[in-house]
């Protein structure tokens, strides 16, 4: 599963450990994210992603 | 120490940091303000306060209006420690019956003094409080220019309290835009865009969208740093407008070093060739200049051509220093080239033309490097480049 990191704050959505301050549990790829998902540090919006390398 | 009438009601009741110069790193040549507003309505209401040090000139001018125990409401609008570093003693004076902040604004406040036990209240976008004849009405603007960063505008008075949006490091007696030097404001307006809101450019953009789309009138901008907006808060507008949206005037900035002069004879022969192009441009050699000063010319420049030689098998510290400093500021819509001279191994044309293409430039040519020192033949090839940069970024400025 791909980590994906925040144009904007550099903040980086690692699947494995998933975003407990949204209640999305361990295991969840970005592409599996709600819609309405935002970075848990500044708070842009999920195209605001890119796959890191 | 007074209060500054701002509008009815509200007043600056700020701080003035006149002998700052190095603001984490930021040139503060003309120092600066941390500026706090206070606003007398049924709910007394304090935005912001200000940097740690400066906690009895805030009180002094509050008390100048009002007992300072009568206030409220406090709204932080940023945390960074200029303007919150004085929350600890300004809540244990004011006892605030709320405090309205982000979420993001909370656990930062939390990480910075390591304790909760205060009456916050987060707010979002959107979200208004009367406090009497007014409202107040909060604006989140994450990473413009910290997670926790927002707005609160005020419709009743028109007036957006902005926190470190449209500000500047500017420390004056004016406290409004028409009581200063106009030319000095706006230097520092650049500067202060240059050098902290650059990397946000495309939340700037959206911000100023938002503001659109909710209809917000503005007659007055009030930051939290440098002066009030309040003869022409659409000038301020308009200059975020272009710089958010990465709009550059017909100008070239040639930013180099040298170790012995070679490098510096093609920089000059560069010039020349911008010059003959019929282009503005600006010489930077880096070991001679400030950074801050030197990020308020990359951000206006359409043209921005890099020259290093090579020290061992690097770019110069000097250069390297710089550009890892403005590749931060994410600067967009460059047009770009490059060149240096080096000795046996000649690695820094090639690291300048990747620091291009990471900064999203268009890159004009294949850079020139030479060998130890330059022949008359390897500066009319340097000439030839600066033409070409000039042309081209004529024909993009023209549209």
């Amino acid at each position: 599963m791909k980590r994906y990191r925040c144009n904007v704050c550099g903040y980086v959505y690692d699947p494995e450990s998933g975003d407990p301050s949204q209640n999305i549990p361990p295991g969840t790829p970005f592409e599996k994210l709600p819609e309405n998902w935002s970075c848990p540090v500044c708070g842009a919006s999920k195209d605001d992603f890119s796959p890191e390398d | 120490m007074k209060a500054v009438k701002v509008r009815d009601d509200l007043f600056w009741v700020g701080a003035i940091d006149w002998n700052v110069r190095n603001f984490h790193g930021y040139s503060t040549t003309r120092g600066t303000t941390y500026n706090a507003y206070l606003l007398l309505d049924d709910k007394v209401t304090l935005f912001d306060t200000v940097k740690h040090g400066f906690e009895e000139e805030l009180i002094k001018r509050i008390s100048s209006v009002i007992n300072p125990e009568k206030i409220d409401y406090l709204v932080i609008n940023h945390i960074e420690p200029d303007h919150a570093g004085a929350f600890l003693r300004v809540v244990e004076t004011i006892k605030p019956e709320k405090i309205f902040l982000t979420k993001n604004a909370r656990l930062g406040i939390l990480a910075h003094f390591h304790r909760e036990n205060f009456p916050f209240e987060e707010v979002k976008t959107g979200q208004e409080v009367k406090v009497g004849k007014r409202t107040l009405k909060f604006i989140e603007t994450p990473m413009i220019h910290w997670p926790d960063s927002m707005m609160t505008y005020i419709p009743e008075e028109k007036t957006l309290i902005s926190q470190d949006a449209f500000g500047a490091h500017y420390a004056s007696s004016g406290r409004f835009d028409d009581e200063v030097d106009e030319c000095e404001l706006l230097q520092e307006s650049a500067k202060y865009y240059a050098n902290i809101v650059y990397p946000y450019s495309p939340q700037v953009n959206k911000l100023l969208q938002t503001v659109k789309e909710m209809g917000l009138e503005i007659e007055m901008i009030c930051p939290d740093h440098g002066v009030v907006w309040r003869r022409d808060p659409g000038k301020i507008i308009s200059l975020y407008e272009k710089w958010s949206s990465y709009t550059c005037d017909p100008r070239v900035l040639i930013i180099y070093d040298s170790m012995w002069k070679s490098t510096e004879k093609m920089a000059y022969a560069v010039m020349e060739g911008v010059i003959e192009g019929g282009v503005e441009v600006k010489l930077c050699k880096l070991s001679v200049s400030d950074w801050t000063e030197l990020m308020s010319d990359v951000l206006e420049a359409r043209g921005l051509i890099l020259g290093s030689p090579t020290l061992n098998n690097g770019l110069l510290p000097t250069v390297a220093g710089f550009l890892t400093y403005m590749k931060g500021l994410r600067p967009r819509g460059k047009v770009g080239a490059s060149f240096g001279s080096y000795g046996w191994s000649g690695e820094a044309v090639k690291l300048l033309n990747q620091y291009l293409q990471e900064i999203q430039a268009e890159i004009v040519g294949e850079g020139i490097r030479v060998k130890y020192v330059p022949d008359e033949k390897v500066l009319m090839d340097c000439q030839e480049l600066g033409r070409q940069v000039a042309r081209r970024v004529k024909e993009i400025c023209a549209g």
